[in-house]
């Protein structure tokens, strides 16, 4: 299968609750074997596109198509080729973790003996076989929620809708999880998951867009988010004050550090504004030590461009 | 494979995970039996002597009020059946359960069915306890095979249509709470405003209109009547069909429920 083929693709997407705007036109796409990122803080529809999306929401208007079919007119045909773990673990507690496996396995009619060789396949894979006859109930969050995407995978779905995949987990859970996804991603799998937590869509997303108020406000990937906000700069450092004082005049505008030797000048960290530095540098004759670039992280972005906190602008 | 068989299997594949639960979660069988028993030892033994009072030739501790009494109690076993079954269903929506099988390719009934049929089994089963324990009373049945038999058919039936009453309330309510309160309805409300536990001659004449015209009435003499040997005339007929409409209707209320777009 052709790997720049569109597995989600989504056209003015809206949704209300009542007199409640949740989503207000949303056009996004996903290429198959990537990992979309939905970025944004509580309340600005992250859960609820997720929701549509996987056929248990009704829009209110828009296209979308999944896997090639249409979300209204064939439901039955995204169903089969989705996999959805929701925000909240949705395992039954009162089976053991082999037996949630198995009741996926027939509801998804694999038959006897492929259904227990994908349950044992599974439960190896999501490291859950010492835990394989205990209750579910006894599992701990991160055990549930591992079980909880062993139970999406059982469908062999070719995209797979993750609400929130590591919301309340411990820093290991977490990893472990990142890794998995890593691995689903390896198999071509496409991944669309939300998070709010920034180093999260930084470590897995291929494309990240910010929902804010059911609206995207910027889409691309990390470097290009980035770079739409300013605050970036480059740190340069010399080899004695004469240099620095010569390159201080040179850029003007620049900040100079007397004591560290170093000259910081503000640049949207592309290649060609570098580029142009490094020529009035070499024109000016200038030899510079050292040389770093400082994006903004992306907490500096998402604040910049949903205007959560209003004290965490990077820079002027 | 067709649909149906698909949704056939679907259902049989929530029907043994009901099972799976049940089997884990023990007290909820027993109290399924345990609630009804009371009701037969405070109905028989602590109000039984006032109550047979008012029967023609009553004896206290005598047989003819547990005659009486047994066959309402069944059915109020029967209708206690609401409360654990809408239990089971809100325990599937307060657990996401119900939000994982919407988004997977199972056919839309495959839940509530299973949930359905699960209370039918059990209830039969609590149904042959309580027969056990009302023979050890003193309970005396002129029953013969065929009359059981027709007893239990109609008391699966009967089942059912409590079964699929109850699924939409536990799919609707927020908290096991609410669930709990809406069953409690069907399974206390409706069997002691019947004829199950007193003759309803001896109420007032607003309230026999109610009481004898509901559906729990009919079932009651009609089991009375296989039973012990009472004259049943129509009841059976509204027995029935009664069971059958009320099925009917909480299958297709369940469908809207369970299809339902949460409100958020």
């Amino acid at each position: 299968m052709a790997t720049n083929q569109t597995a989600i693709a989504v056209r003015n997407l809206r949704k209300s609750y009542g007199s409640q705007l949740v989503l207000d036109g949303i056009d996004l796409d996903v290429p198959e074997g990537s990992v979309y990122a939905l970025l944004g803080p509580n309340g600005s529809g992250k859960t609820t596109t997720v929701q549509i999306l996987s056929t248990y929401l009704a829009m209110d208007g828009g296209e979308v198509r999944i896997a090639g079919h249409d979300l209204v007119k064939e439901p039955a045909a995204v169903r089969a080729a989705i996999g959805v773990t929701g925000q909240f673990s949705a395992v039954d507690s009162l089976l053991t973790g082999e037996e949630n496996l198995r009741l996926m396995t027939k509801l998804y009619h694999l038959g006897p003996q492929e259904g227990r060789r994908k349950t044992a396949e599974l439960l190896e894979r999501f490291d859950l076989v010492d835990a394989a006859k205990k209750l579910a109930a006894t599992y701990s969050g991160g055990m549930k929620r591992r079980l909880d995407l062993a139970m999406s995978l059982v469908g062999t779905p070719r995209i797979i809708f993750l609400d929130e995949p590591t919301t309340g987990l411990d820093p290991r859970s977490r990893k472990t999880m990142w890794e998995i996804i890593r691995e689903l991603l390896g198999e071509g799998v496409t991944i669309f998951l939300t998070t709010q937590y920034l180093d999260e869509a930084d470590e897995l997303a291929d494309k990240i867009g910010v929902l804010d108020q059911g609206k995207l406000v910027a889409e691309g990937t990390v470097t290009e988010l980035k770079r739409r906000i300013p605050g970036g700069h480059v740190r340069l450092q010399f080899a004695d004050s004469g240099l620095l004082s010569s390159a201080a005049l040179t850029f003007q505008g620049s900040i100079r550090d007397e004591e560290a030797l170093t000259l910081t000048v503000p640049s949207d960290g592309s290649v060609r504004s570098l580029r142009t530095l490094l020529d009035r540098l070499d024109n000016e004759a200038i030899a510079v030590e050292n040389l770093t670039v400082q994006m903004p992280n992306l907490d500096d972005v998402f604040f910049a461009l949903t205007g959560t906190s209003k004290n965490l602008k990077g820079g002027e | 494979m067709s649909s149906l068989y698909l949704s056939f299997s679907d259902s049989a594949t929530m029907l043994q995970r009901n099972f799976q639960r049940a089997l884990r979660n023990p007290f909820v069988i027993f109290s399924s039996i345990l609630t009804p028993a009371l009701m037969l030892v405070l109905f028989f033994y602590v109000l039984g002597g006032s109550i047979a009072g008012g029967l023609n030739g009553g004896e206290k501790g005598g047989t003819e009020y547990l005659n009486y009494l047994l066959p309402g109690i069944i059915v109020l076993t029967a209708a206690l059946g609401a409360e654990v079954t809408a239990l089971n269903v809100n325990y599937d929506r307060t657990e996401n359960i119900i939000n994982r099988f919407r988004t997977m390719p199972i056919s839309r009934g495959a839940l509530s069915t299973g949930h359905a049929l699960a209370n039918v089994i059990q209830t039969l089963i609590s149904i042959v306890c309580i027969v056990g324990i009302g023979l050890l009373m003193g309970f005396r049945p002129n029953a013969g095979l065929v009359e059981w038999l027709a007893a239990f058919g109609l008391l699966a039936l009967f089942s059912l249509a409590i079964a699929w009453l109850a699924v939409p309330l536990g799919l609707i309510a927020r908290t096991p709470g609410g669930a709990n309160s809406l069953s409690l309805i069907i399974g206390f409300l409706l069997p002691f405003f019947s004829s199950a536990f007193v003759k309803p001659d001896t109420m007032p004449d607003w309230l026999q209109v109610f009481v004898k015209y509901q559906p729990f009435t009919a079932v009651t003499e009609t089991l009375r009547g296989l039973l012990t040997g009472t004259a049943i005339g129509d009841n059976w007929i509204y027995a029935i069909s009664g069971s059958v409409v009320l099925a009917i209707l909480g299958y297709i209320f369940a469908r809207w429920a369970y299809n339902r777009q949460p409100s958020r």
